[in-house]
Formats: C-alpha cells, sequence, structure tokens
C-alpha cells in the first residue's frame, strides 16, 4: 500500500458486509427485495430495512443496524465512573439529561448515598429531565408528522423545542450533551432567575399544546395515515419487552417513574396515560403519538410542582454546594447491580458489575429501549404497505445513537 | 418473594445441579448450570405465583483468562407482581454455549445476538445468529477480555 492512501480498490471491498438475510434464489415469483436506508430520511437515523414485498405488499422486514456502533460498553470498562457520563449522553442524545439521571442513580445506589442526595438536587434534576423529556417528545412528534407529509407541524415544534434548548444551555453550558447531572450532585446550581425563566416558559408553551392537538393529532389526513395501522396487542408487546410510551399505548399503566417510585417522583402528582384506541385499536400508531402528546401535558404538570418546591421549601441558599457530596474517589464495592429508570423512549437499564479493587466498572451494559422497541418491527409489519411500514417505524420513536450504543 | 420461595419453585422441575444464591447482586441473584436454564425459565414464566412476563436485560460477562469463565446474566421482571430476579449462568470460556430462551421470551432474539457478537456465546436453537452490531466479516469478539483488533479490515487500517 502507498504511503499517504488509507484504502485501496480491491473487488472484495465492494462486496456488502451486512449482507442480506433473505437470498434471491429463495423467492417466489412476483416477490422481489427492496432495500431501505441506511440513508433514508424516514429512517430517523442509519437504519437499513431489508424487506420482502409482493408488489406493495411487505411480506418480512429485516432491520440491519451497528452502523453508529460507537463501542460504548468497551469504552465504560475503561474509563472512571463520573468520566462515563459524556458517553452515556451520546446514547440517546436528544434526551441526555434522562439518561445521566439513570446512570447515576446507578452509581449513587453501589456507592450507597442515594438517601443522602439533597432534595434541591433532586428537584432540579427531575425539572431538567422532565424539560428534556419534552423535547424529546417534540422530536419524536414533529418529525413523525414530517414522515407521512405535514410538514408544517415540525417547524412549529422545533421552534418551540428552541426554547427548552435555551434553557437547558444556559444552566449547562451545552445544547444537546450536557453532562450536568454528576454522581452524587450536580455541575452546577441552577442559575440564578432559572425558575422565573422556566415559568415564563410553562405559560407560553400551554396554549402550544393546544395548537398542536389542532393542526396535527385531530387532523383528518394524520388520522387516516395513522389509526388502525401497525397495531401492536398487548401481549406481544410484553413479550417482546416492549416499554414506554410504545407499551403505555398498547393499554397497560406502566411507567417506572410510578412502578419502581424513583428520585422524588413519588411525591408529585402526575397521571400516566394509555392508549384507548380513540381513533381506531388500542396500539395502533396514532395512540402512541397521542400518549407522547399526552404526557407533554404530565410532564409540564411535573415542572410547575418542581418549581414551586425549588421556590419554596428547598430554594437557593447562599452556601448550598451542589458538588458537596460528589466523591473524589469512585470505587464501590464488590457488586452485581441493575437499575432502571424511566426515560422518553422506555426503560433504561445499566446493569453494573464493579471488582471493588478498581475505579472502572468491570462491566457495564447499557440496556437500551430504542434497541428493543425496534425489535418488535418485523412483528408488526406484515402484510402491510409500504406507505405504512414508514409510518410505523416514525411511531417506534427510535434514536438510533441508543440502538447502537 | 424470597428466593428460598423462588428455590421452590425451581425445585420442581429437575434439576440436573443444586442452585446457589448470589446476595450480593441487586436484585438477588440465582447461579444455575447452562443445562437447567430453559426448564427454569419457562418454569418461572409459566408459575402463576411468579409469572415473570418480561425479560429485561441479558448481559455477557468474561471473567478474564485467570478465572476462565464466562457469564451470562439474565434479569427477569414480573409486571403483575412486581418482582425482579437475576439469573447467572456461568460458561467455560472455551467453546461458551447455552440454550436460547427466545422461544420463551421474543425480546431474547436481538440481546442474544448482541451477547453473540460480543463474545461469541453460543445460543443454541436461537432462530437467527448472525452478528448485530458489527459488520458479518468482523474478525474476533470485542468485549471478550483478551480482545485484540485486527490490523486491517478490508483493507482500511482499523488504528487510526
Amino acid at each position: 500500500m502507498s504511503k499517504g492512501i488509507q484504502y485501496q480498490y480491491k473487488e472484495g471491498n465492494l462486496s456488502a458486509s451486512e449482507p442480506n438475510k433473505l437470498k434471491a434464489e429463495n423467492l417466489h415469483s412476483e416477490e422481489m427485495i427492496l432495500n431501505l436506508g441506511p440513508q433514508h430520511p424516514s429512517t430517523h437515523g442509519v437504519l437499513r430495512l431489508e424487506v420482502l414485498m409482493e408488489g406493495e405488499i411487505v411480506k418480512e422486514v429485516v432491520p440491519h443496524i451497528g452502523y453508529l456502533h460507537r463501542c460504548f460498553e468497551k469504552h465504560a470498562e475503561n474509563l472512571p465512573y463520573n468520566q462515563i457520563i459524556p458517553f452515556v449522553d451520546r446514547l440517546d442524545y436528544v434526551a441526555a439529561m434522562n439518561n445521566e439521571h439513570v446512570y447515576a442513580m446507578g452509581v449513587e445506589r453501589m456507592l450507597g448515598i442515594e438517601e443522602q442526595i439533597p432534595k434541591r438536587v433532586e428537584y432540579a434534576r427531575v425539572l431538567v429531565a422532565e424539560l428534556n423529556r419534552i423535547a424529546s417528545h417534540f422530536i419524536a412528534i414533529g418529525t413523525y408528522g414530517m414522515d407521512i407529509g405535514a410538514f408544517t407541524p415540525f417547524f412549529w415544534i422545533m421552534r418551540d423545542r428552541e426554547h427548552i434548548m435555551r434553557l437547558l444551555e444556559w444552566a449547562s453550558g451545552a445544547r444537546l450533551l450536557y453532562n450536568y447531572i454528576w454522581i452524587g450532585g450536580l455541575f452546577y446550581d441552577l442559575p440564578i432567575g432559572f425558575e422565573e425563566k422556566c415559568e415564563e416558559f410553562v405559560r407560553y408553551i400551554k396554549p402550544k399544546f393546544q395548537e398542536l392537538e389542532e393542526i396535527l393529532i385531530n387532523n383528518k389526513i394524520f388520522i387516516d395515515r395513522t389509526a388502525n395501522v401497525g397495531v401492536l396487542p398487548l401481549d406481544l408487546a410484553i413479550n417482546c419487552g416492549v416499554t414506554g410510551p410504545m407499551l403505555r399505548a398498547s393499554g397497560l399503566r406502566y411507567d417506572l417513574r410510578r412502578v419502581d417510585g424513583y428520585s422524588v417522583y413519588p411525591a408529585l402528582d402526575f397521571e400516566v396515560p394509555i392508549g384507548e384506541g380513540k381513533m381506531g385499536k388500542v396500539g395502533d400508531c396514532w395512540d402512541r403519538t397521542y400518549v407522547r402528546y399526552l404526557e407533554l401535558h404530565e410532564s409540564i404538570k411535573i415542572i410547575e410542582q418542581c418549581l414551586v418546591q425549588l421556590k419554596g421549601d428547598h430554594k437557593r441558599t447562599r452556601d448550598f454546594d451542589p458538588q458537596a457530596l460528589v466523591p473524589k474517589k469512585i470505587r464501590p464495592k464488590m457488586q452485581d447491580l441493575y437499575v432502571r429508570g424511566e426515560i422518553p423512549k422506555g426503560e433504561l437499564g445499566f446493569f453494573f458489575r464493579a471488582d471493588g479493587r478498581n475505579d472502572f466498572p468491570f462491566r457495564c451494559k447499557c440496556r437500551s429501549c430504542s434497541f428493543v422497541n425496534l425489535s418488535v418491527l418485523p412483528e408488526i409489519s406484515k402484510g402491510i404497505l409500504v406507505a405504512d411500514l414508514i409510518a410505523i417505524i416514525g411511531s417506534l420513536d427510535v434514536v438510533m445513537g441508543e440502538v447502537d450504543r | 418473594m424470597s428466593l428460598d420461595e423462588f428455590k421452590n419453585i425451581i425445585e420442581s422441575t429437575s434439576l440436573k445441579q443444586e442452585v446457589k444464591f448470589d446476595m450480593n447482586a441487586r436484585p438477588h441473584a440465582i447461579i444455575l448450570a447452562a443445562e437447567d436454564l430453559l426448564a427454569v425459565c419457562e418454569i418461572l414464566q409459566r408459575n402463576p405465583a411468579t409469572y415473570f412476563d418480561m425479560l429485561s436485560c441479558i448481559t455477557g460477562i468474561d471473567n478474564g483468562a485467570e478465572a476462565n469463565t464466562m457469564e451470562v446474566v439474565y434479569n427477569l421482571y414480573s409486571i403483575p407482581f412486581n418482582l425482579h430476579l437475576m439469573l447467572k449462568v456461568v460458561l467455560p470460556r472455551e467453546n461458551p454455549r447455552v440454550e436460547s430462551v427466545s422461544g420463551i421470551w421474543k425480546t431474547a432474539d436481538w440481546l442474544e445476538r448482541e451477547v453473540f457478537d460480543m463474545y461469541g456465546i453460543q445460543f443454541l436453537n436461537h432462530p437467527d445468529l448472525r452478528r448485530i452490531l458489527m459488520p458479518a466479516d468482523w474478525e474476533g469478539y470485542p468485549l471478550r477480555k483478551d480482545y485484540k483488533h485486527q490490523d486491517y479490515y478490508r483493507n482500511i487500517k482499523v488504528e487510526y
């Protein structure tokens, strides 16, 4: 190989490194294999689908993933616990605060300091996590509308999401990948005036939800495209390990914020919306979007209660140090721990094994909800039209950064 | 529900080896022999007192050349009873193989493929055991402790 050239042509380079699962010689007449992706705007990232079709009817879907694999678990085995947090941000990069919250909770549980975290820190964590949940659901609903032809709601939603991004940038210094929630505390206390700005944001955003419902959720074309499409029955959903809004849309009132009651969520008052099949069957694409839409209202409720606490019982004091409990050296005792929490897409879990001799985790496995939610796609997309396949992918709300890790 | 109650349920199937407990793990773990796994998972899912309807997570672990073992850890969860349970299977490092549970929980399909991809653990009777995150022609299993990546992948230098 000549100097300076990284890559040379060889015939074998062109053969697929991800070969198709279905073989062309096994096809019946009238059948064909269509390749969707990995670069396709409706796949929400680098997802490749191998679709077996007969005419316009989809007979089988084989997802191929791994195009965004960044070796999170290998990196985690070579980094101290606190330096893993920026990597955790990059799993589900539209809801980084929620990821950090679950991860920090896991390490604190290993260290045994979970109960000692000051209430102000906990309320601030929940506040930023719920803000980020709204931003994530905005992306889910907005891009979903765009997938099936509604362009305007996307711009409206992005305009409103910008306010959240500005708020979180003010708190943490970054727009998307925050590194704000630290093990044992926060990077900084909330900036002065943040609570007031949040209240202003809440007043601003509430009428916008109404707008969103009118332009997208109750739109006749949107309902026609999504109702009765991609119905996911509850028993299949549970057997496939589906969690989050997808499972709730199938009719189960199951939210880890309520079931596990971690952090300060037991003290907060909010509902867990479920799909009721208002426009079609329970568990169809419209239900999934509607559950996300209803969760926006619930997140606003939580934010309002957090703001009351942050301005009342747990208000800022001059000597409050959010890093007071941040350990200088993180070396948990020898143990295995599985921790889980609710992020906008579902159940994010971390399996830790600490060996007690190192500052690095011996094993840090991330159970990502997008990965598991995506694996249900082949089950619910048999015998549908190609256009409906796009509608189903959008309604899963997968983020490829979390699928591939 | 305590581990002893789980043990009573498990022992209604004829186990080939005695089970052990790991109280150091949260949730508490039951250590099984690889050949018992499938029967135990089946009884835990079907028994009306446990009804573990959800498989949360499958983790592969390589304990390194010194211990010379690998582990597969299953995290089960029961939605109706709000029960957690961890199952552990210890495998030899040479030719590790265990029965697939994808017939019981469909989640296991992709989760086991990931463990196979990263550790090379064979899941017997798995419907579709292919690599999932790495390219199909990648050499070696990246999360093994003694893993050395290849120098060139399709004439592209791996070390950048």
